[in-house]
């Protein structure tokens, strides 16, 4: 049944994208087509592509080093400390980004009120294209963060304490430990949650839509956004339809390389 | 010889070199606390921001004077015009009730779910649990148009019914493929022996696998209870008036009006929407982690 409610939506968005505004034509990939040729349209394929690989790439980097940071930690403090910088990821996103909104907020932010403290310029944090991009960057990556966390704090764990002992003993650094038993140790948990991540955040809706609902200049639009304005607000529900379908090619992609090393790593532990 | 004595001649002088390695150590733990110091006081600042506002005063915020951190006059209004606000209410039993049923259909079929595939061993069952595990990985927003298309021809736009039927969409995957994993970890011969017993499968299940994976149900419980909870597209998408609205689309909706932003209230109100889950985490946290992670420890 449940996947019966995902395949058929899925053939039923196909056949309503190619239909007219009034949903009574139909025109084949004519709503595709249109879609390519508007500068807002390529504008969403690009800060969809740009978000999703920053945030992702810095959400790892800052799980990763957090992971480490809490591995030194041992005994029962371990579970304090991951319960505070797990705070984030409990909070129901669209509520800690409206707190986000307002401590972005033009008229009284209060980023830019300690800004202003030390003697620095005020930023229109969501005012401009870029900064608005970075601002809705930076909420994912500090939403995010906290699952690579658990995640690599997890695979580190089940990475064996005697190869750091042998490594130790050969005089390896700190550095080289990294790299050569960390990182290898590793590979698959990292290459999972990052494909996962991907998928997660470049299908993201709650964190733009809220934050500058596309804005300014349409220069935050996600594909989940856009496809909301255009076939929900503006009621063009083919279109919208045909917007959210150009993520599926994105996504099918990445889903197919997840599924593989789940499976991989399904057949090694079996056997 | 000369081997013995270069080793008594070099542990004088690695003794300090031990030492300084302890410190070192010392050193790299007080250097991890202070960078996760750091970092905990990054992560904690919307938070604690949130519930600074929330105990202003509507006039405190918009005199816009003074430290923004700090509460100077702290209030509760705020919590109290909202407990006793009949729209607010309504938001927090439809989250509530929604919530509840999602979990507990959620649950009951993945339950159902996992134990077929991991136990009844029939023809494609590897396939299926693969067909389950791809299902997790399409996000709602690829499909929200379609659905909103279908749920209007079924007569459910603007109801809360749509996220009971929905919300399962989004849990079920997740929870069965942690209740698989639960499930295959418990013996074989447990069950056999309960099958000679002259066991049936009801049994079996309800007996023997639910008791010895209890830790994954509270897991993939609290995975159905974030989906539902937290939920913001679906019911943005298909519930349009006030009286249908959850938390999290009633606080963004309905308290922003115009250009009056009472953010005080709306601060408030997320502190009290954004209480459930932390009550629940912060009690069950480690299960979650756990169910979460068993994938990453395995290999």
């Amino acid at each position: 049944m449940i996947i019966g409610l995902k395949i058929y939506p899925t053939i039923y968005a196909v056949f309503l994208a190619m239909l007219d505004r009034k949903m009574n034509n139909f025109v084949g990939l004519d709503n595709f087509g249109f879609m390519l040729s508007r500068p807002s349209f390529q504008l969403v394929v690009f800060q969809s592509c740009l978000f999703a690989v920053s945030a992702v790439i810095m959400k790892a980097f800052v799980g990763f080093i957090l992971a480490h940071l809490m591995h030194n930690i041992r005994g029962p403090s371990q579970r304090v400390w991951r319960g505070l910088l797990l705070v984030p990821w409990v909070i129901p996103l669209s509520l800690s980004t409206l707190t986000w909104w307002w401590l972005f907020d033009p008229s009284y932010s209060a980023f830019n009120w300690t800004l202003n403290w030390f003697g620095l310029e005020t930023i229109p944090f969501l005012g401009t294209v870029w900064n608005a991009r970075i601002s809705v960057i930076a909420v994912n990556v500090w939403f995010g963060a906290p699952f690579f966390m658990i995640m690599y704090l997890a695979a580190l764990k089940s990475v064996s304490e005697q190869l750091y002992e042998a490594a130790a003993i050969d005089g390896a650094t700190a550095w080289q430990k990294l790299i050569y038993i960390t990182l290898p140790m590793m590979r698959n948990i990292i290459l999972i949650t990052v494909l996962y991540s991907l998928i997660v955040t470049f299908a993201d809706f709650d964190i733009v839509r809220i934050l500058t609902n596309g804005g300014p200049q349409d220069g935050t639009h996600l594909f989940a956004t856009y496809a909301f304005s255009v076939g929900i607000q503006s009621g063009n529900i083919p279109r919208g339809a045909a917007v959210s379908l150009f993520m599926f090619p994105v996504l099918a992609t990445l889903a197919f390389f997840v599924l593989r090393d789940v499976l991989n790593r399904n057949k090694e532990v079996s056997s | 010889m000369s081997s013995a004595t270069a080793a008594a001649g070099s542990i004088p002088q690695r003794k300090p070199k031990m030492g300084s390695l302890e410190k070192q150590r010392l050193w790299g733990l007080r250097g991890s606390f202070a960078a996760l110091s750091v970092f905990v006081v990054i992560f904690l600042v919307p938070p604690f921001y949130m519930i600074m506002t929330s105990l202003k005063s509507s006039a405190e915020i918009s005199a816009q004077k003074g430290n923004p951190w700090i509460v100077q006059n702290p209030t509760m209004d705020n919590f109290i015009h909202l407990a006793t606000d009949p729209s607010f209410q309504r938001y927090f039993i439809n989250s509530v009730w929604v919530t509840a049923l999602v979990v507990i259909i959620s649950m009951t079929i993945a339950i159902l779910a996992a134990f077929s595939l991991s136990r009844m061993g029939f023809k494609g069952a590897q396939v299926l649990s693969t067909g389950v595990f791809l299902t997790y990985l399409v996000p709602p927003s690829l499909l929200f148009i379609p659905l909103f298309q279908i749920v209007g021809s079924m007569g459910l736009i603007n109801s809360t019914w749509v996220l009971v039927l929905l919300f399962p969409t989004l849990a079920v995957p997740f929870c069965t493929w942690i209740m698989i994993g639960y499930f295959n970890s418990i013996p074989k011969e447990l069950d056999e022996a309960a099958l000679i017993d002259g066991a049936s499968y009801p049994q079996i299940l309800i007996k023997i696998f639910i008791p010895v994976a209890l830790p994954g149900i509270i897991a993939a419980t609290i995975f159905a209870f974030t989906v539902a909870w937290g939920g913001f597209l679906y019911p943005l998408a298909y519930l349009y008036s006030a009286d249908q609205a959850v938390l999290t689309v009633g606080i963004v909706r309905e308290l922003i009006r115009g250009d009056v932003f009472a953010w005080g209230m709306i601060m408030a109100a997320c502190v009290m929407a954004a209480a459930p889950p932390i009550i629940v985490y912060t009690f069950l946290m480690d299960y979650y982690v756990a169910g979460l992670t068993a994938g990453a420890t395995k290999g």
